[in-house]
């Protein structure tokens, strides 16, 4: 097997940015339409390192958890969370080897399938701050019966840190902005249920640009 | 399930869906999507809330030969006979919407076997499995944005959405952009599918236009002589754009 990674994963991610090509001016491409991820990709797409953005005996490891709920608040058995966020020092990594975490290298990206009872679990460190102050990870949700992924966020509040501001929470009302925010519990953990509709229905995002 | 309803039913539902949405340019299928059962409970009431993508929503995560192997593109050759079916090369290209190749990234598919029959444990159909096929792969693009998958043809299956379900054959592709925006899990399908006008799923995209961007195209060029027959189903992923620009650095 070849030993070398292509040049693009050595480059930071402002350096990936940078080394895109401008646009050719061509014709504007459009976009290839979403469909349901379905109930069988359980088989396919976890795999073992998934929910270990850092090893779960690592002492500064964090447990994101939750469970996802349909509108009538029932479990969601057969959902695929991901998680993708800065690393511990508040940078954002280029790093391959989320699939074969055996490098060890923070990659910053964590996928997991929800369990028969609804319930999700990712091992990761706290994302340092972003120019904000704001610690969050951007997380993706897939599910049967969703026909077009949910992007949201879970805006991580350490015990003695103050709610962070920032362009999406200022505006939000506060029962919403509730819905993206997690504090440890007792034992350290970070709770994140996601409520696909209904009451505390989850912020769900939209980024401008063609869709 | 007597009161389950019929294809008729299904299919009333999806021609008043599709006249609902005349005019509105979709490009995607609306997560409320009536004649699929399952998406009653399962999509959001609220409008989505618009926001600016930060510096880590404008990047994706980095794959590379550490995590995928290069056989891992070819479904036929994962056990140690050959799959029963059609043999099929799947091959296109992932842009973005400028038409900028994505290089570099994780193509996964997974798909029924030539019986339409997963391997899931809670995948019911009494078809046969197949020992030799398992319907699992992963590549990596390249400088092209090209990928390439050998696999056999998925057949139809039925399912349990109303009575008399069949999902046209389909493989499922998940697949990272430039940006993480830019994430797309979907399904392709191959030309001219009985099933297409009765699929709640597929017609879930209430534009034609939209729901043929979906359907591979059979190429002569590709097939191999003796071989497996060939075919092209490019792949566009918009999304936020992936460029510095000077003005979304300051403000906010
Ligand atoms: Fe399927």
């Amino acid at each position: 097997m070849a030993t070398t990674e292509p040049d693009q994963a050595r480059l930071t991610a402002p350096e990936r940015l940078a080394h895109h090509e401008p646009p050719t001016g061509g014709p504007d491409l459009v976009q290839t339409p979403s469909q349901t991820i379905g109930p069988f990709f359980a088989f396919a797409l976890p795999f073992d390192g998934g929910p270990f953005l850092v090893p779960p005996a690592a002492p500064h490891a964090v447990r994101l958890h939750g469970s996802v709920l349909d509108g009538a608040g029932a479990p969601v058995p057969d959902a695929l969370l991901e998680v993708w966020q800065r690393d511990a020092d508040g940078r954002v990594v280029a790093e391959p080897g989320s699939r074969r975490r055996d490098r060890g290298a923070f990659t910053g990206f964590g996928r997991v399938a929800t369990e028969v009872d609804g319930t999700y679990e990712f091992r990761t460190e706290l994302p340092g701050p972003d120019a904000h102050g704001a610690r969050w990870a951007l997380v993706t949700v897939f599910a049967r019966g969703l026909l077009h992924h949910l992007f949201t966020r879970v805006y991580f509040v350490p015990g003695g840190e103050e709610e962070p501001t920032d362009v999406l929470l200022a505006q939000l009302p506060p029962e919403r902005r509730r819905t993206l925010l997690a504090g440890p519990d007792a034992d350290g953990a970070y709770r994140f249920d996601v409520r696909l509709q209904g009451e505390d229905e989850t912020v769900f995002l939209d980024y401008p640009g063609p869709r | 399930m007597t009161d389950a309803p019929t294809q008729q039913d299904i299919s009333a539902e999806i021609a008043d869906a599709h006249r609902a949405a005349a005019g509105r340019a979709s490009r995607h299928p609306s997560r409320d999507s009536a004649p699929y059962r399952s998406s009653g409970l399962r999509h959001p009431t609220h409008e989505l809330v618009r926001v600016d993508p930060e510096e880590i929503e404008r990047v994706a995560p980095a794959f590379g030969h550490v995590d995928v192997d290069p056989y891992e593109n070819d479904l036929t050759i994962q056990h140690p006979g050959e799959p029963l079916g059609e043999r099929i090369i799947l091959t296109g290209r992932v842009l973005d919407g400028a038409g900028r190749p994505v290089r570099n990234q994780l193509v996964e598919v997974w798909q029924a076997n030539a019986s339409g029959r997963y391997v899931h444990k809670r995948d019911q159909h009494p078809a046969p499995l197949d020992p030799n096929f398992t319907g699992v792969g992963r590549t990596l693009t390249d400088d092209t944005g090209a990928y390439r998958f050998v696999t056999i043809k998925p057949g139809p299956y039925p399912w349990r959405n109303h009575r008399n379900a069949w999902r046209p054959a389909h493989i499922h592709f998940s697949l990272f952009g430039n940006a993480f925006t830019e994430r797309l899990v979907t399904q392709v399908y191959f030309p001219g599918d009985p099933l297409f006008a009765l699929d709640p799923i597929y017609q879930s995209i209430p534009d034609q236009a939209a729901r043929d961007r979906l359907i591979a195209t059979y190429d002569h060029d590709l097939t191999v002589p003796e071989w497996a027959t060939g075919y092209r189903w490019d792949i566009v992923l918009t999304g936020a754009t992936a460029t510095w620009r000077e003005d979304e650095h300051g403000d906010h």
